[in-house]
């Protein structure tokens, strides 16, 4: 998909330059206009596509590559339903929510099945029904009960040829991105990375578009009948989004963060259809050995699934300030979070960080104390219901995402905020009479 | 016979530097610096630990990039590697991670034996950290990514590394050859030293698509699986209210009447 300039129509003006961030425009002489001259796309472009709509006179278009196999031999969405330990991974549930939805957008018929690879692992079917999945795809053999590269990408690789899904799901963990690029490149399709948005229909991405992005949406169809899988994407760490497409190869896959889909209600006592699959694995598949895996001592910080979350950042000054953020989380029923920062700083564990290259949360509230808001760590929280912001700054970019900014003194303010806490309502009452 | 390492590396636009203009919504690259992407950096550390601690250790690195991507070469040669190698071309531009991993693949055959793959976990624009997983897929070696650990033996055959997890590590064993990715609690990168001399000339060699010997048909935009629909600048979310209020106490109660407004607690 690269972009073409017509020449009959561009008029030579200039004005598409500034909005490519590659620099990638140039004029060459052409003497068809007044001024002698268009616009040229060197070798500097990146297919961004962020120029297509920059051209007032409709100079600018979209070069289509046309897909040359037939992909209607493929149905169905597939979720890797992680697990560990004879546990599914939060994010199972949340992709098999999301799989739900959309293998509703592809067409009524499509079915959205749960991959359980594992051993002893029978269990966990009834889980992944009750929470949407319409089919369970089980994967059990000895040498899968621990994941590893080899054993699980020879597994699913074998059971997408054999029942060739359209979409295949991932959760970005650390597993999830190891494995699904070994997948995607054994089978020679796409695969897009850590996805925080995904689309079926041209209208709901455009919806999803006018809502929360910047993109001119002009240039989209909303009646363009296409099934493919848009996926939206942060890169440039979180400075750009993309939505990538995956329109000659199938199945389409992506990997998508953890924490930013929706779970479906559970239906207790759910069913669905189990198909045993048998893996055909041998010992000798697997040229890694697992020693040993170590849990951390710590507790594990539940961010992903708080209501409330209370962080603290460099401002707290000392890893003290951590014990009245902790006194704050405890009043609200909250649990702590921290920026990079305060984590660099030694003052507490990684397991708390948010943003990039932390954890992605989306609580109802969210408390940002000390935090400048770095991009890097809004790429964490900006979802979030409310944020409220308390710095002594007016000027931190923080206030720019914050529902409610507090401009003070965070040691001042949050023991304020403790005290009052539990008049809230009165509070609120007083000033509605 | 030498241990031989090679190291992919990619030269990426500073990140932390990148801002948005205001009136396009674009990113302003201009005065951006280019730099040797984070975790290549711990990659090629680790490599250059195995040249300081065992003779015969030659390291190679590869990088698939425009022609000044040759100045993230001479900058690994200055902190010790042997060999720069700069896959250039047109016909390689618009690559998807699949497509990238064919390019890069071509080259390693052509470099020939090898020991040990390295790669960083992920490069900070793209941020996909997808090549080092379908490089080794391509090479057919096992991987391990995430790598916080390394160690191997005096063998120079088997290879015990930590692979980090969200709640903690594994520890896993695995023999050459094979790709490692490496994320920053690896090691800290030293800084360049002029170890030797190093001649650009003749320590970094450019090669194109056909000195690779690379199948045309899978590099490239219109060969990658994976093509860029739209891109965009995530929009602000919308600013909302400054607290107000002449005390703490003030400032305290109107944020939690604003709560309660919003019906969140
Ligand atoms: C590749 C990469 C990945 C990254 N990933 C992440 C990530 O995942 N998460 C993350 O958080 N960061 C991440 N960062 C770091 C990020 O760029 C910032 O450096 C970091 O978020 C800053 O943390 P901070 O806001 O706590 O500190 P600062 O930016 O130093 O801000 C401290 C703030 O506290 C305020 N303050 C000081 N004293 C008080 C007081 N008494 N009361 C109230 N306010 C006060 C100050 O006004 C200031 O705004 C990443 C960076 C890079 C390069
Ligand atoms: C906004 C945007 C979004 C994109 N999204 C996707 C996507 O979802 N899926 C997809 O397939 N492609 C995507 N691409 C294309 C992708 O960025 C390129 O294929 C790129 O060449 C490699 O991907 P990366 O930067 O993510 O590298 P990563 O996979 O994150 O890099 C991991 C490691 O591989 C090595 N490596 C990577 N590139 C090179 C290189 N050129 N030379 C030497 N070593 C290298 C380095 O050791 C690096 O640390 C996207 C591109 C853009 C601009
Ligand atoms: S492509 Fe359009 S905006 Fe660009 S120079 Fe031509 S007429 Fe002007
Ligand atoms: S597609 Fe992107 S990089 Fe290429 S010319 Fe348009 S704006 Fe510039």
């Amino acid at each position: 998909m690269a972009i073409n300039i017509i020449k009959e129509k561009c008029i030579g003006c200039g004005q598409c330059f500034p909005v490519c961030p590659a620099d990638a425009f140039e004029f060459e002489a052409y003497d068809g206009n007044k001024l002698g001259k268009v616009a040229k796309i060197n070798a500097k472009c990146t297919f961004c596509n962020q120029c297509l709509t920059a051209c007032k006179f409709g100079a600018i278009e979209e070069k289509k590559i046309e897909s040359a196999v037939d992909l209607s031999d493929y149905k169905d969405v597939w979720v890797f339903a992680e697990q560990r330990d004879g546990k599914l991974m939060n994010v199972a549930l949340e992709l098999i929510g999301e799989g739900y939805r959309l293998a509703k957008e592809i067409s009524e018929d499509t079915k959205v099945c749960a991959v359980l690879v594992g051993d002893g692992i029978d269990h966990l079917a009834q889980e992944c029904y009750e929470y949407g999945a319409e089919r369970v795809i089980m994967i059990q053999d000895p040498l899968l009960k621990n994941f590893t590269t080899d054993a699980y990408t020879k597994v699913i690789v074998d059971a997408v040829e054999e029942y060739k899904p359209e979409l295949v799901i991932y959760g970005a963990t650390h597993i999830g991105r190891d494995l699904a690029p070994r997948v995607a490149a054994r089978l020679n399709t796409g695969l897009t990375a850590d996805c925080t948005r995904l689309d079926i229909k041209v209208s709901s991405y455009i919806d999803y578009a006018k809502n929360n992005t910047t993109l001119d949406t002009s240039t989209l169809d909303p009646n363009d009948p296409s099934t493919g899988i848009k996926q939206t994407r942060p890169a440039f760490g979180g400075n750009l989004m993309a939505t990538i497409v995956c329109p000659r190869t199938r199945p389409q896959m992506s990997t998508v963060r953890p924490g930013v889909m929706q779970k479906r209600d559970r239906v207790e006592g759910a069913k669905g259809e189990l198909v045993e699959y048998k893996p055909n694995i041998a010992e000798s598949d697997i040229r890694t050995k697992i020693v040993e895996i170590v849990k951390s001592a710590k507790e594990m910080v539940s961010l992903t699934d708080a209501d409330i979350i209370c962080s603290g950042g460099r401002g707290l000054g000392d890893p003290s300030g951590f014990e009245l953020i902790k006194e704050f989380a405890d009043k609200v029923g909250g649990v702590v979070g921290s920026s990079r920062a305060a984590v660099d700083a030694g003052w507490i564990d990684h397991s708390h960080q948010v943003g990039q290259t932390g954890t992605t949360v989306k609580p109802k509230i969210y408390f940002a104390c000390g935090i400048s808001g770095a991009i890097q760590h809004l790429a964490g929280m900006q979802t979030s219901d409310i944020i409220v912001a308390i710095n002594k700054d007016s000027d931190a970019p923080i206030f720019e995402v914050a529902d409610f900014g507090i401009v003070g003194d965070l040691y001042k303010v949050i023991p304020e905020i403790i005290a009052e806490w539990d008049n809230a309502e009165a509070l609120y009452d007083a000033t509605t009479k | 016979m030498a241990f031989k390492i090679i190291v992919c590396a990619k030269q990426v636009p500073d990140t932390n530097e990148i801002r948005i203009n205001p009136e396009t919504g674009t990113l302003i690259r201009d005065g951006v610096p280019s730099i040797l992407n984070h975790d290549d950096a711990n990659a090629l550390e680790e490599a250059l630990k195995i040249k300081d601690k065992f003779d015969d250790v030659h390291i190679t690195v590869i990088t698939m990039g425009p022609p000044q991507a040759k100045d993230l070469l001479i900058e690994c040669l200055a902190m010790g590697a042997d060999e720069g190698i700069l896959v250039s071309d047109r016909a390689v531009g618009g690559s998807d991670t699949w497509a990238t991993s064919n390019v890069l693949a071509a080259a390693v055959h052509k470099v020939g034996d090898y020991d040990l793959l390295f790669a960083g976990r992920q490069a900070i624009d793209g941020d996909t950290a997808q090549v080092g997983p379908q490089l080794a897929e391509k090479m057919d070696v096992p991987q391990v990514t995430y790598v916080q650990k390394f160690e191997i033996a005096d063998n120079m055959k088997d290879i015990r590394v930590e692979r980090a997890l969200e709640d903690g590590y594994e520890v896993i064993d695995i023999q050459t050859p094979c790709m490692l990715t490496a994320i920053k609690e690896l090691n800290t990168p030293r800084y360049m030293y002029m170890k030797g001399i190093f001649n650009p000339d003749k320590d970094i060699k450019v090669w194109n698509a056909k000195d690779i010997e690379v199948d045309l048909t899978t590099v490239g935009l219109e060969a990658s699986p994976t093509n860029v629909f739209r891109s965009f600048t995530p929009k602000p979310k919308g600013k909302g209210v400054v607290v107000e209020g002449d005390t703490d106490k003030d400032l305290a109660k109107n944020l939690l009447i604003g709560l309660k407004g919003k019906h969140v607690i």
